[in-house]
């Protein structure tokens, strides 16, 4: 990694870097670049069986592999003076960004097209598109992305709640930090300690005060995770409920930042409250919005476990998310390939989704914000 | 002559602004009421009886007397606080597991995150045919990733490497997760601090180094504050990942809690005691400190 022209920042070099000095940095970051090289390769050799000698796991081979990183960040100061010293601010998590991601998700590709039982000793067996074919013959995981969807869909009435609480904040109230503090308290809970509490305790059929307050609504035999429907919308609700405060914080300082004097000029005009929301707050909210409801989308896509916890998929895998049901799968067969696939599909899906997604909704702020 | 009735209005306008008034502030007291039952709920009842949960009372010393059930079951109580309990000392042990990981998971990714963030902020970089903007899709792209993707990898890959359930492990794991949210709200604090200010510093002699270490970072303090603050929330509950990759030496507190299905049905009371316990200490944070986590979640969300 090197800079080039136009930085923000200019610095000067001090002094050049004496030949020795480079001669030496580039020994040993060749050193330790050999050193992991042939580690990595001796184990791997040791793994197939090729040669006896060879170390009990990979633990040293990762040890190598830290030395080399750790010599690599050194010598582009030793190296390249200043520059290297510009580099190194993004080096280490650069570095460890892609050795967690990248290298994990190369290996997901390996494991994804095999049958590998963790628990047998047979191994890893590599089974063409065998995992593919199950996929799309599974009516599990087809359920699991709609439920995904559905998920997704109730984000619009927590953007909604969100907003009316924001909007609430913002009057001229007492108190305003207490409320604030309070509103923000369910953001900090554990959502599983909330889904034992709620879940399970709240919402037990014969003596929690959620269903007595249903029963005194009328409902006769309360039961919140019996039918699909009504233990999909439990979730959902347990999930708004740890979340709205986070929409209602963005949301909130969105609207504080509006100018004062586009309000007062909607008001000197004789707007009506409605008409001001509608035509002035709502659009130039809308920017904001979308932020908060993309960040929301995200998290809510990696929903899993409120309902491993609660409903673990029931009934009959109902309320599954894609991330809770690829859990089962492995708890269930510790089968690491079918799953390390689903989760695959998933991630390429998500993605696909989420360009058209955010496509969209700049194209309306576009629209939205040009008409103002 | 038309005699207007300002009085009229007047009232009018008046009790229209108490009905606003009143409005706003019902709305105010249910939401509340929404957000605190259940944390109510929830440290009541590690106060209750079998009875008095079955029975469904809830307003303590009125309908049942608080009694230490829960918490003596946990080894927490006044009277067994000082005797010697298993229960206690397990979970102490993953009270410690989780404030070693998440505290160190937290602090690192702010570590890296704000040093790749400044540099971002400040340099241009090449790599490959990567420039600036790419790199930092890069680091945010990451935010999207969903951690069962990662999962199964992980898994196999920490059995060969002998780092499951150890520490090092699950902190590199946390720290991958929250890395893309610090820098996020890094690059945001970076962007509103002059360059003039570090121009100086090096008119001066210092270092580029020495300039972000002396003259930025007491700048930038509270969003560090705010991003470490935001990434000890997400840590400190994270479920999947500990569930996945510990098993006895470092489970983490949401484990212990999850795990606690005894055979005769549940006990209501210990699960409570256990859950307040788990739950206190980021509710105390969050409520001391809840000014830094606005500004993080705030943060880069309006420009």
């Amino acid at each position: 990694m090197s800079t080039v022209e136009g930085d923000l920042l200019h610095t000067v070099e001090a002094s050049s870097i004496s030949a020795s000095r480079r001669f030496w940095g580039r020994l040993a970051l060749w050193l330790s670049a050999i050193w992991f090289i042939t580690s990595f390769v001796l184990q791997g050799a040791h793994e197939l069986a090729w040669i006896d000698w060879g170390f009990a796991n990979w633990r040293p081979v990762l040890y190598a592999y830290f030395l080399w990183a750790v010599v690599l960040c050194v010598t582009r100061v030793v190296i390249y003076g200043e520059t290297g010293k510009k580099a190194l601010f993004v080096l280490p998590a650069a570095l460890f960004v892609v050795s967690m991601v990248v290298f994990p998700l190369l290996f997901a590709l390996w494991i994804g097209f095999s049958d590998w039982n963790l628990a047998s000793s047979t191994g890893r067996r590599f089974n063409g598109l065998d995992n593919v074919r199950r996929m799309i013959a599974d009516p599990f995981y087809a359920n699991a992305l709609l439920n995904m969807i559905l998920y997704c869909l109730a984000i619009v009435v927590e953007y909604a709640i969100a907003f009316g609480l924001a909007l609430l904040l913002n009057q001229e109230i007492l108190a305003r930090k207490f409320w604030r503090v309070t509103f923000l308290v369910p953001l900090m809970l554990s959502p599983v300690a909330v889904s034992w509490m709620v879940g399970k305790s709240m919402m037990e059929t014969r003596f929690g005060p959620v269903a007595r307050f249903a029963r005194w609504l009328g409902w006769e035999n309360p039961s919140f995770f019996g039918d699909p429907l009504t233990a999909r919308l439990s979730i959902m609700i347990m999930d708004a409920w740890t979340f709205i405060p986070f929409m209602m914080i963005m949301l909130l300082a969105g609207l504080q930042a509006l100018s004062k004097e586009v309000l007062e000029a909607a008001e000197v005009d004789g707007a009506t409250k409605w008409q001001r929301f509608w035509q002035v707050i709502f659009p130039l909210m809308l920017p904001v919005s979308v932020t908060a409801v993309m960040i929301r989308i995200i998290f809510k896509l990696k929903l899993a476990d409120i309902i491993i916890t609660v409903t673990s998929g029931g009934p009959g895998g109902a309320t599954d998310s894609v991330t809770s049901f690829i859990y089962r799968e492995y708890r269930d067969r510790s089968n690491v390939g079918y799953g390390t696939l689903l989760a695959l599909v998933y991630l390429v899906i998500i993605v696909l989704g989420m360009t058209v997604l955010m496509k969209i909704s700049d194209r309306i702020v576009k629209r939205m914000t040009g008409r103002l | 002559m038309v005699r207007i009735d300002f009085d009229k209005y007047a009232r009018g306008q008046r009790i229209r602004w108490w009905a606003m008034r009143f409005a706003v502030y019902s709305l105010l007291v249910i939401w509340t009421f929404v957000c605190i039952f259940p944390l109510f709920w929830t440290v009541s009842t590690s106060f209750k009886t079998a009875a008095d949960v079955m029975r469904g009372n809830l307003v303590p010393w009125f309908n049942f007397a608080p009694n230490w059930l829960g918490w003596r079951s946990l080894g927490l109580s006044p009277d067994t606080i000082s005797q010697i309990s298993t229960v206690r000392d397990e979970f102490m042990r993953r009270l410690w597991n989780s404030v070693i990981i998440s505290v160190t998971a937290s602090a690192l990714a702010v570590l890296l995150g704000s040093l790749a963030a400044y540099g971002l902020s400040r340099f241009s970089y090449k790599f490959g045919h990567m420039r600036n903007a790419d790199i930092s899709f890069f680091f945010l792209s990451q935010l999207i990733m969903p951690p069962v993707v990662l999962a199964l990898p992980f898994l196999v890959l920490y059995k060969e490497l002998a780092l499951l359930d150890t520490y090092v492990g699950m902190i590199a794991v946390y720290t991958l997760m929250v890395l893309p949210i610090v820098v996020w709200i890094m690059r945001d604090q970076f962007a509103t601090i002059p360059v003039e200010l570090e121009e100086a510093a090096l008119v001066d002699g210092l270092s580029i180094w020495g300039a972000f270490a002396r003259i930025i970072v007491p700048l930038v303090l509270p969003g560090m504050v705010a991003a470490f603050l935001l990434a000890l929330i997400l840590c400190w509950n994270e479920y999947f990942f500990a569930a996945l990759l510990t098993s006895t030496n470092t489970n983490t507190l949401p484990v212990m809690i999850a795990s606690q299905t005894g055979s005769q049905g549940i006990n209501w009371w210990s699960m409570a005691a256990l859950s307040t316990a788990g739950i206190l200490p980021l509710v105390v944070v969050g409520v001391v400190l809840e000014k830094h986590i606005i500004a993080g979640m705030t943060a880069g969300a309006v420009k």
